[in-house]
């Protein structure tokens, strides 16, 4: 058998491709959020002319800049990398999903690439209206560039409107049943909501940790983390609600997937339990020391305590999803959606007894709480795609059957590549931005293309601009 | 023998030769300027240089992207076959495309490592062209089929061979060219004025560069030989090469003007045009070369109709609001504004 240091080619085929869209997902899934902030930021500027708002755009503005770079490389490799690795996949599925990809670049990629130049460096040129037409259409580009692409990956999970032709490829019949598949809908909402969500606590996590280093009375640093923990209180519990549907919905269409996810070997006639935690045993079909509260999991799924519940007993050994991987990843994303419902409960309290801003112990909680969107939303991705297997196109045709005739050296040769160049650029781009971020919103907030260097201190008083660093005026004798 | 029925297939083949005819301009100039970086030692020139494509680099980049999914979509079969085919050149330039894309960013954001990310913009633009240069030659060279698994069979470094890195070396001299001359149009003083003399040389390494794969390329293949010099075809070849020649010279009078700037960039293009001709020549109606024939690679025609009833409104859409960025960030680069 074709091997590169143990693995074979499709298991290392399946190992870029994973590794390549995880690590590309999280550049728009904050692109996304970030897009939007800043359209709502400039138009909160125009509408009220608060400097506050415009200094937070220009913060978060370079900040976007360099994540929506590094979502564009890391993009490209993903459009080239259907055809590189798995060009069985794109003979057959390509009729359907083609098109799909087509449309998502004539009316999502251009329209975000063709304004954000605009966006970020023609403030000056263009009057306040296009300027901000600009930001909008980089705002809708980023979520019309989701709304295609998760039909792309809707339609692998739930196929519907195709024939087979003769020569085997997948062909459209109705573009409709095809685009608006039955898993289209909720995949679309939780996957945008989550984008919202992780976005929020991003800015969150920014604007606690400048309240924590004692810069109460910056207005910028106050507005953001205001901003995200009205996000965070409001659309936390919206995102769960959503996984639930979510989860509903795919236990009508995908059921071993949920089967793995609630960690269910075996049928449940009378009530399933949910399964807490407890460690799955693949070989054995059960899952040890597990801790489990009876006819919940059936509660949630069904509505109903006493729901009958199928387990992988019921599915072919040779058609299971690997539970594990799915079962543990599963739990890491509810844990951190309750986690950050926390958070926004906990804000809304502090908010209402005038504490937002002095409660230090929140501010902690939103600080580590900052990058838990990003764990999550992997997690998420992790439970759907592995979940999915051994399908590329669930029931319709199996990932090992997908992949390009390639020596697997040549694919573990590339794999390497990846790992080594993502790490030390992707790296790079995040040390980049968490320097960006160790800096407050400061009053004159330098531009895009500004040297890092000493702050300008353009026309405030020294007194307000040590203030607003987080200087005690009252100790320092001023 | 040429096909004049005005299909469904036919109109996707001229839309992609479009969509990559556009992408290699577009990215042209602009990794032509990262590959011209080394001739360019001073931080104020690297900073001009590279602010003059900052606002539209990304645009220019997203035909790319359209180029492989227009593949993907209209001629699913060919994208299987020739992407795997050409696996490590593709894969070496998406990761130059990495290195090349970050460093809009990266370079500003540090003093002390600008010289490394300056290199990647180097090394990531010149990789990235020499890979584009290769893909090309391999797939005039042809790929290896099986047909009736549809899949590709041959080798792992069949795209390696001196003719592909001759082309991969011909598309560095012209994507510096295209560099060259939009540095004209986007510069004054002493640093235009040597733009305008790397045009020069980088003019003449092109033209030799197309005359070299030109009178290679009819021997790669029996099916090119005919098309080129078997009867009429003669006229055809004598057409094109004297078109490049008028060109060429056109394009070497007008670096002299002072005014007309834009004239050198434009005539370059159609050197980069003429030789989407020749190539399109050599191609028809092969998509994978010469196997493969796009009718046999097209997409059920649901799916064509599907994409073109969009891409007919669309495109002319990208197409205006492009030319209008382009136009919102017209004239020289200042090099007192920068970018605050």
């Amino acid at each position: 058998m074709d091997t590169f240091l143990g693995l074979d080619a499709v298991m290392l085929a399946r190992m870029q491709f994973g590794f390549t869209v995880a690590f590309h997902f999280i550049f728009p899934s904050v692109s996304i959020g970030l897009a939007s902030y800043l359209a709502v930021l400039n138009a909160m500027y125009l509408r009220t002319r608060d400097e506050a708002y415009l200094r937070l755009f220009k913060y978060w503005l370079k900040i976007f800049a360099i994540c929506f770079a590094m979502g564009v490389v890391s993009g490209i490799v993903m459009s080239y990398q259907f055809g590189t690795n798995w060009s069985v996949f794109s003979d057959k599925a390509g009729p359907v999903i083609g098109p799909l990809m087509a449309y998502e670049v004539l009316t999502a990629f251009f329209l975000e690439a063709g304004f954000l130049g605009i966006m970020i460096f023609g403030r000056d040129k263009v009057g306040p209206g296009l300027h901000m037409f600009a930001c909008a259409m980089v705002a809708i580009g980023t979520a019309i560039s989701a709304t295609w692409i998760l039909s792309v990956n809707s339609w692998m999970q739930t196929p519907q409107g195709y024939s087979i032709a003769e020569n085997g490829q997948f062909v459209p019949e109705d573009w409709l049943a095809v685009i608006f598949n039955p898993s289209f809908p909720y995949r679309l909402a939780h996957t945008l909501t989550a984008s919202y969500l992780t976005t929020a606590f991003i800015v969150g996590g920014v604007g606690a940790y400048h309240l924590l280093r004692g810069r109460t009375t910056n207005p910028g640093v106050r507005t953001m983390f205001s901003m995200a923990m009205w996000m965070a209180a409001l659309i936390a519990p919206l995102q769960i609600f959503l996984g639930d549907m979510h989860g509903i919905n795919t236990l009508e269409h995908q059921p071993a997937k949920v089967m793995a996810m609630e960690g269910h070997f075996e049928s449940h006639p009378d009530g399933a339990p949910l399964i807490l935690f407890g460690l799955p045993d693949q070989e054995a079909k059960t899952v040890r020391y597990a801790i489990e509260i009876p006819k919940l999991s059936s509660l949630i799924l069904k509505h109903d305590l006493n729901a009958p519940l199928d387990g992988l007993d019921t599915i072919p050994d040779e058609d299971e999803p690997p539970l594990a991987v799915v079962f543990w990843s599963f739990r890491v994303m509810v844990g951190i959606g309750f986690a950050m419902l926390g958070v926004g409960m906990w804000s809304l309290l502090a908010r209402f007894r005038g504490r937002l801003y002095d409660a230090r112990w929140l501010h902690r909680a939103a600080l580590v709480m900052a990058p838990s969107g990003l764990v999550a939303v992997i997690a998420g991705w992790i439970t759907t795609e592995v979940g999915r297997q051994p399908f590329v196109v669930y029931g319709a045709l199996r990932t090992a059957e997908a992949h390009s005739p390639l020596a697997a050296s040549a694919v573990g040769a590339s794999l390497i590549a990846f790992v080594v160049i993502y790490f030390v650029i992707f790296g790079a781009g995040v040390a980049y931005i968490l320097k960006l971020m160790a800096h407050a919103p400061e009053l004159g907030e330098r531009g895009v293309r500004e040297e890092p260097g000493p702050i300008r201190t353009a026309g405030i008083t020294p007194q307000q601009q040590m203030r607003e660093s987080g200087h005690d005026m009252g100790a320092e004798g001023a | 023998m040429m096909d004049y029925s005005f299909d469904l297939t036919t109109a996707w083949a001229l839309l992609l030769g479009f969509v990559v005819f556009v992408y290699v301009v577009l990215d042209g100039f602009d990794l032509g300027i990262g590959i011209l970086y080394p001739f360019f030692r001073k931080k104020e020139d690297r900073d001009l240089m590279m602010n003059s494509v900052a606002p539209v680099w990304d645009g220019n980049e997203t035909w790319l992207v359209l180029g492989g999914g227009g593949l993907f979509a209209a001629f699913p079969l060919a994208y299987a076959l020739i992407l795997p085919a050409l696996y490590a050149p593709i894969i070496a330039m998406l990761l130059a495309l990495v290195f090349r894309g970050v460093a809009f960013e990266f370079r500003w954001r540090t003093e002390r490592w600008r010289a490394v990310w300056d290199a990647g913009f180097i090394a990531g633009s010149s990789v990235a062209t020499f890979a584009q240069g290769v893909a090309l030659g391999a797939l005039l060279q042809g790929i290896t089929v099986d047909e009736a698994a549809r899949s590709y069979a041959g080798g792992w470094f069949d795209w390696l061979s001196p003719f592909s890195i001759l082309t991969g070396l011909a598309l560095m001299a012209g994507y510096c060219l295209l560099g060259a001359t939009w540095l004209v149009m986007k510069t004054t003083g002493d640093l235009q004025a040597r733009m305008q003399r790397l045009a020069w040389i980088f003019g003449v390494a092109t033209i030799g560069f197309i005359g070299a794969v030109s009178l290679w390329t009819p021997f790669l293949q029996d099916g090119y030989y005919h098309r080129w010099f078997e009867g009429w075809n003669i006229l055809l070849a004598v057409a094109v090469g004297g078109a490049v020649l008028a060109v060429g010279a056109a394009m070497f009078w007008s670096l002299r003007l002072r005014e007309h700037e834009s004239l050198p960039f434009l005539l370059a293009l159609a050197l980069f045009g003429l030789s989407f001709v020749g190539l399109g020549i050599c191609m028809w109606p092969y998509i994978v070369p010469t196997e493969i024939t796009v009718w046999e690679a097209a997409a059920p025609r649901k799916s064509q109709v599907f994409m073109l009833v969009g891409a007919s409104v669309l495109i002319p859409i990208i197409l205006a609001y492009t030319a209008y960025s382009y136009w919102v960030f017209r004239g020289k680069i200042d090099p007192e504004s920068g970018y605050h």
